[in-house]
């Protein structure tokens, strides 16, 4: 066991558990942030994805001790309202069938665009292709990221 | 052209006026709400706990009914949105129905998942493609009848005849006094009134809800991750519980040693559960591959996960099993061999069977004469693996029993089914039990099988605590359960004029065959041979979107394809002819397809995808199925990049009568045929000994986004037929449009899926 002190969406939290503890089972067991889905455990599905700093990270992945200093975000707090620009967009396209991908996407997708706001198809295509939709909505999560880059653009 | 292609009179009677009480049976039940307003529920004696006696005095001819809302006394109406939520949007569509009928502005109603009740909803299931067709009626005169009775309330405070009374967007109009006022005001004093006998519905030209495109309720929760889905549950107390399940069909459990892992932090417990009672005669929902299990009980997901591996557990071979099941009300003989398959042998197996004369399910005309005769046969096999389904949120449930009472929450299609499973198991009558219901993340039919309810129910008791068991994704893709393994061979005998003469299919799988006897071409052609088979295993397989339908739509139309290419006939124009001799003249005593619609998608399909214009380099295949009473046609284009095929539009056309929620169902469409490319040409488990050699998402491969098609067109026929399924429609069809494309594109015929077995290098 040790004692970690994380920043979660704006937040200073402590915590002590095992190092080992991936940052999923962390945030969803310990600070019960449960918009951060399981899928798979071994980064090969996506649904996990959070903000390390800036980058899109599968918190799966990470063990809490790995973390350090560095601000975590979860979907929860990707913004007050649900009003990021990626989020609007999805909303906008209605984009998710059973949704439980889409949380991991959104996080995917708004890491992406942050680094680059003008992307082109294929660069889309390489960015997402790590975030499986098993009910198969890519076409309209490609119309949701162009839309939510023409927002960031005409921010 | 507009997508209304063809008028026509509904098969089903125009309803207008629909009775509510059939008999003195039937009731609906009426309630005034603490603080006003007033609660309106559907409760039929079907749907009811009834004794034996009440059984018997039943009439046969039930109202599939179900409805239930809310109306506050400041006029909020809340709708209750009956069937369980796998993605396929009803907890949207259904309440849009009540409140067409209801006369309310759909922005301000609530939505609320409604908990199993089965003295309220009857069929709170999720399957078949079967919520939308099997509610519509029931969900129409739920809003139809509140509407009644605030309609009526008014005409007393009023004093005016209730016929003068207008409604819209829940508010009451008597335009010659120029009054009106809000549901709200009125509510509780409609409440109070009888039921109507009789209601009258809307005419479906008078529809401002139904077939205008509304947003997803839960849209809002689902980008900003609020718990909705049952992993998401959390409780005061609750612990984790993991199982561990063999590793192989064909294996049992012999010896646990449970030392190390009960010193390790944050557990409280490893034990073995037996899931069923010995004497219980499972149903079909019961279905499961393994019975006796390890359980590990802990404080956290990742605690429990550790522990779950330092378990030294001894397996030794099960025996083989025969047992009875009951399903759907008769008793069925169920045999699970012994031993440890491989898929090696399994292919073997079934080509052995594909080759010898099998059980004759249909047989039109002299199939055996004209083959002999036939100035060309035509004969080729097909072949799809086993699948997982994968849901995204891996199996799990939440259950928290207590002396006398259990209240389960979570992700299962079959609420009512595992109920009574639960309720069985845990000793407990049915009414003490209480099942609630969350979002699910996926279904595609492995959730109908809701074992894990049973077995969260178990642990929880054994524990005294509130406890969510959690199937890891190693669990869920590993120990079942499966689409079947299918093949299918055909025939077909051309004459010298190449006209289709004689066409045989002998289809057949393990454990199951995936044959529709009566399906097209059936009833099309003169001569026709259908036969099918099964090899027993001891791999547990189940529904999986669209099952059977999901290989063999492919199958037959990739095969008709090549068919039509031997006659140097256009391969829409082939099925077609077919369609219309099968319209006119129909072969066979019983053809479960309607002939007209199936052309009207083909030749809807056919304009919209601008077929016979064909560009350089874009390479089309064109499909077309009917399952779960609904129609649809394809056509993909695909071209090739860098040598490899890549999708570039499909264009669909869907007969599904009315859509009650345009943009959701071309959503449900879009993600139909994603999931059929995507499975047909990348997905597969494979057996080695009894044990699935892909166990996660680095060896299993499924679509991703670059290989998803990078346009999808869907156009639905106009029509005022009641609707019918599209969870599943979508999904089979696209695999013989993919084939085909494929053979365009590469000039090489694909029989066997996946098409495209290379490893997905992602992550």
């Amino acid at each position: 066991m040790a004692n970690f002190n994380l920043n979660i969406n704006g937040k200073k939290q402590q915590i002590d558990l095992d190092p080992t503890t991936p940052m999923l089972w962390v945030l969803r067991d310990h600070f019960k942030l449960v918009g951060t889905k399981y899928g798979c455990g071994i980064s090969q599905c996506g649904a996990c994805t959070i903000h390390l700093g800036d980058n899109a990270v599968r918190s799966c992945q990470l063990p809490v001790s790995a973390v350090g200093e560095q601000a975590i975000t979860t979907i929860e707090g990707l913004s007050e309202n649900g009003d990021h620009p990626v989020q609007k967009a999805w909303l906008e396209e209605d984009v998710y069938q059973c949704g439980y991908c889409q949380a991991g996407q959104i996080m995917n997708a708004s890491a992406f665009l942050k680094s680059n706001p003008n992307p082109t198809d294929e660069q889309i295509e390489t960015a997402m292709n790590g975030n499986i939709c098993r009910c198969g909505t890519y076409t309209r999560i490609k119309k949701a990221i162009k839309k939510a880059a023409a927002h960031i653009e005409n921010i | 052209m507009p997508d209304r292609i063809r008028r026509r009179t509904p098969k089903i009677k125009e309803m207008t006026l629909i009775k509510t009480t059939y008999n003195r049976r039937s009731f609906l039940k009426c309630s005034v709400l603490a603080g006003g307003g007033m609660m309106l529920g559907f409760s039929w004696l079907a749907s009811c706990k009834p004794t034996p006696e009440q059984v018997r005095s039943m009439p046969k001819e039930w109202f599939e009914i179900n409805g239930y809302l809310k109306i506050g006394d400041n006029g909020r109406v809340t709708i209750m949105s009956p069937n369980p939520e796998i993605g396929q949007n009803v907890k949207t569509s259904m309440p849009m129905i009540v409140a067409e009928e209801l006369d309310t502005d759909w922005n301000e109603v609530i939505v609320e998942q409604a908990p199993l009740n089965t003295a309220i909803f009857k069929r709170q299931l999720a399957g078949g493609s079967q919520s939308i067709r099997q509610g519509w009626e029931a969900l129409r005169m739920a809003g139809a009848t509140a509407r009644h009775m605030l309609v009526m309330a008014a005409a007393e405070v009023w004093q005016v005849p209730a016929e003068e009374i207008t409604t819209e967007a829940r508010t009451l109009f008597h335009k010659t006094s120029d009054k009106s006022m809000g549901y709200g005001e009125v509510a509780s004093a409609a409440a109070k009134l009888p039921i109507p006998e009789e209601v009258k519905l809307k005419d479906v030209k008078d529809f401002k809800i139904i077939g205008t495109s509304r947003k997803n309720v839960d849209g809002l929760k689902i980008v900003t991750g609020q718990p909705l889905y049952g992993l998401d549950i959390q409780k005061e107390g609750m612990l984790i519980a993991m199982i561990a399940h063999p590793p192989a069909f064909g294996l049992q459990l012999k010896s646990v040693d449970d030392t190390e892992a009960k010193k390790m932090p944050g557990i409280k417990d490893v034990f073995t559960i037996q899931t069923f009672n010995e004497d219980y005669k499972k149903s079909a929902f019961d279905n499961c591959s393994f019975t006796n299990l390890v359980v590990v009980v802990g404080n956290t997901t990742w605690e429990v996960m550790q522990a779950k591996k330092a378990l030294k557990i001894e397996w030794d071979r099960s025996p083989a099993i025969e047992e009875q099941m009951d399903i759907f009300g008769r008793t069925m003989d169920v045999r699970f061999p012994a031993g440890l398959e491989s898929s090696g042998a399994h292919r073997e197996a079934m080509v052995e069977k594909a080759g010898i004369k099998q059980n004759v399910v249909r047989k039109d005309g002299n199939p055996e004469a004209v083959f002999k005769k036939a100035a060309k046969v035509i004969e080729r096999s097909y072949s799809c693996p086993f699948l997982a389904h994968n849901c995204m949120e891996p199996m799990n449930f939440f259950a928290d029993v207590m002396e006398d009472k259990a209240v389960l929450n979570g992700p299962v299609q079959t609420p009512e089914f595992m109920e009574r499973s639960v309720a069985e198991r845990l000793g407990l009558p049915l009414e003490k039990v209480d099942i609630q219901m969350t979002r699910m993340g996926g279904g595609f039919g492995r959730r109908l099988y809701g074992h894990f309810l049973t077995e969260a129910g178990v642990i929880s008791q054994r524990m005294k605590a509130p406890i969510k068991l959690v199937y890891t994704r190693e669990d869920d893709m590993t120990t079942g359960i499966y689409r079947p393994a299918y093949h299918a061979f055909y025939r077909a005998a051309l004459d010298k004029d190449n006209n289709l003469i004689a066409f045989h299919v002998r289809a057949g799988g393990i454990p199951e065959s995936p044959l529709a006897a009566n399906r097209f071409p059936a009833g099309g052609v003169d001569n026709y041979l259908a036969e099918d088979w099964s090899i027993d295993s001891n791999i547990t397989v189940g529904a999986f979107r669209a099952p059977r339908s999901n290989f063999i739509a492919g199958a037959e139309q990739s095969f008709l394809d090549e068919v039509a290419e031997e006659a140097g006939k256009d391969p829409i124009e082939f099925r077609l002819e077919l369609l219309k001799r099968a319209q006119e003249n129909p072969v066979g005593e019983y053809n479960d397809y309607e002939a007209d619609r199936y052309s009207g998608v083909l030749e809807l399909v056919r304009e919209k995808s601008n077929w016979g214009q064909e560009q350089d380099g874009i390479h089309r295949g064109v499909s077309a199925y009917f399952c779960h009473n609904s129609y649809v046609a394809q056509v993909l284009d695909m071209t090739i990049e860098n040598d490899k095929p890549v999708v570039q539009k499909v264009t669909a056309a869907i007969d599904c009568g009315i859509v009650v929620n345009p943009d959701a169902a071309t959503n449900l469409a879009e993600g139909g045929a994603v999931d059929g490319i995507g499975h047909a040409m990348y997905s597969g488990l494979t057996f080695k000994d009894g044990v699935a050699e892909q166990n996660n998402f680095d060896r299993y491969r499924l679509i991703r986004y670059s290989e998803a098609p990078k346009e999808i067109e869907t156009h639905f026929v106009q029509s005022n037929i009641d609707p019918t399924g599209l969870g599943e429609p979508p999904f089979p069809p696209i695999m013989g449009a993919l084939a085909n494309a494929l053979y365009k594109a590469t000039g090489q015929r694909h029989y066997h899926q996946p098409f495209i077995t290379e490893k997905a290098v992602v992550g």
